[in-house]
């Protein structure tokens, strides 16, 4: 054998070796659809549009049957007011149920607190629901699989099959759960299961009149909330947590979390 | 060997009695479904009850539906700034209007209007595109749809 040749046979034998036999097995194109399905829900929120009027928390609650007088809600609006001086004060009172339409803010146990207009260096509103995290907590640590995460996104509560223990409300990190006081289940924002499925927007994004809330599906690559959070400058929720949440935000301040 | 297989028929009728009751229980289409285990462990049908929920806001675009039966009305809000404010958001939810429910219920309080248009003095918030009053001084007491209307608010007052 002329050394030429065996050396040609020796690196056509090595790399041979080196492609693994996964690389040349033929794959079925519905295997790859059916890992990759048509419709991935996300959220987008636009705080600069938001002005507190809380016609989202209105909506929600109507659609979805949540008790109007119940300090509970699916989705609230946060106001945050920034002073001069760096104090950083926030309320949100009655979940935004009613809006914002007073200048005192509700800090609860320690009264209605009075900023004069002089003092302040921004104020900010920022509604808030569930973020359907691509790694959720709640999903994980239920305890009888009455909570789940769908194909689709969006985590789910099986009301038959929930004991109401409360670990879902505890190991969220955004507060997003809540024990439903008629109900006596935990309940969470669905993203309007129900009307996403009818080919409808969820009753927040359909109550706000600034756009600052639109629902889109990812998989889609020329949904105008796809394309957001594509190109734009976005922000998500407590990124730390590495819970992957799936709701998106723009114009997020530092105050915020 | 009695006194080893007293104690174990008792274990065997619990566990058995276990499994039993399991296997009435829990539904059929309960289990590990594609999203794995960890999230995912599920009654399968429960996504379908989800789905089928009752709608009750119709938000329809351009709110083409409530054209259908009041153009007069829509004709005039979409001539004003209030154009972006869908007509759900104070006339109620209204899917199967006029069917159910036949009449509407309108807020005209005066609280729904403050929601966008009492002032508030954030710089950079967008409530300050919002005209807004001062709801102690200005007219205090009285509905705004005493004096405004609603829909065309550029009409000027009543």
């Amino acid at each position: 054998m002329e050394r030429r040749n065996f050396l040609k046979g020796a690196i056509m034998v090595v790399a041979g070796a080196a492609v693994p036999m996964s690389a040349l097995e033929l794959m079925d194109p519905r295997d790859v659809l059916a890992a990759n399905p048509d419709l991935k829900w996300a959220f987008l929120v636009d705080t600069t549009k938001c002005v507190g009027c809380g016609m989202c928390v209105k909506a929600c609650k109507t659609e979805n049957g949540i008790p109007w007088t119940a300090n509970v809600s699916r989705t609230w609006v946060e106001r945050y007011v920034v002073t001069k001086e760096g104090k950083v004060w926030a309320d949100c009172p009655k979940q935004a149920r009613d809006g914002f339409t007073s200048p005192l803010l509700d800090e609860n146990s320690a009264g209605m607190v009075s900023i004069q207009p002089d003092d302040i260096a921004k104020g900010f509103f920022v509604p808030k629901l569930c973020n359907q995290c691509d790694n959720p907590p709640c999903a994980q640590v239920c305890p009888v699989g009455a909570t789940y995460k769908t194909p689709d996104g969006p985590i789910l509560v099986d009301r038959t099959w929930c004991i109401g223990c409360g670990y879902c409300i505890q190991s969220c990190p955004y507060g997003a759960r809540f024990f439903h006081p008629v109900l006596h289940v935990a309940d969470k924002c669905t993203w309007c299961y129900h009307r996403l499925h009818h080919g409808m927007k969820t009753a927040c994004v359909g109550a706000c009149p600034f756009g600052a809330r639109q629902i889109g599906n990812l998989r889609d690559p020329n949904d105008p909330v796809t394309q957001a959070v594509l190109d734009d400058r976005i922000g998500v929720l407590k990124a730390y947590f590495g819970t992957k949440p799936q709701a998106f935000y723009i114009g997020l301040s530092k105050e915020v979390d | 060997m009695s006194h080893v297989w007293r104690p174990l028929w008792v274990v065997i009728i619990l566990v058995a009695g276990v499994l039993t009751f399991r296997h009435f229980y829990v539904p059929k289409d309960f289990g590990v479904q594609e999203q794995g285990y960890m999230y995912g462990f599920h009654r399968l049908s429960n996504e379908k009850e989800w789905m089928n929920f009752p709608i009750s806001y119709k938000f329809s675009k351009d709110d083409s539906y409530c054209q259908q039966c009041h153009p007069g009305h829509v004709k005039s809000l979409l001539a004003s700034p209030h154009a972006i404010i869908p007509c759900e958001d104070c006339h109620g939810p209204a899917l199967n209007h006029p069917d159910n429910p036949p009449k509407l219920q309108i807020d005209k309080r005066r609280a729904l209007c403050l929601r966008c248009h009492a002032n508030l003095p954030y710089p950079g918030a967008g409530r300050n595109v919002v005209p807004g009053i001062d709801p102690v001084t200005h007219n205090p007491g009285q509905e705004c749809v005493e004096c405004h209307n609603p829909h065309n608010v550029m009409e000027g007052l009543q």
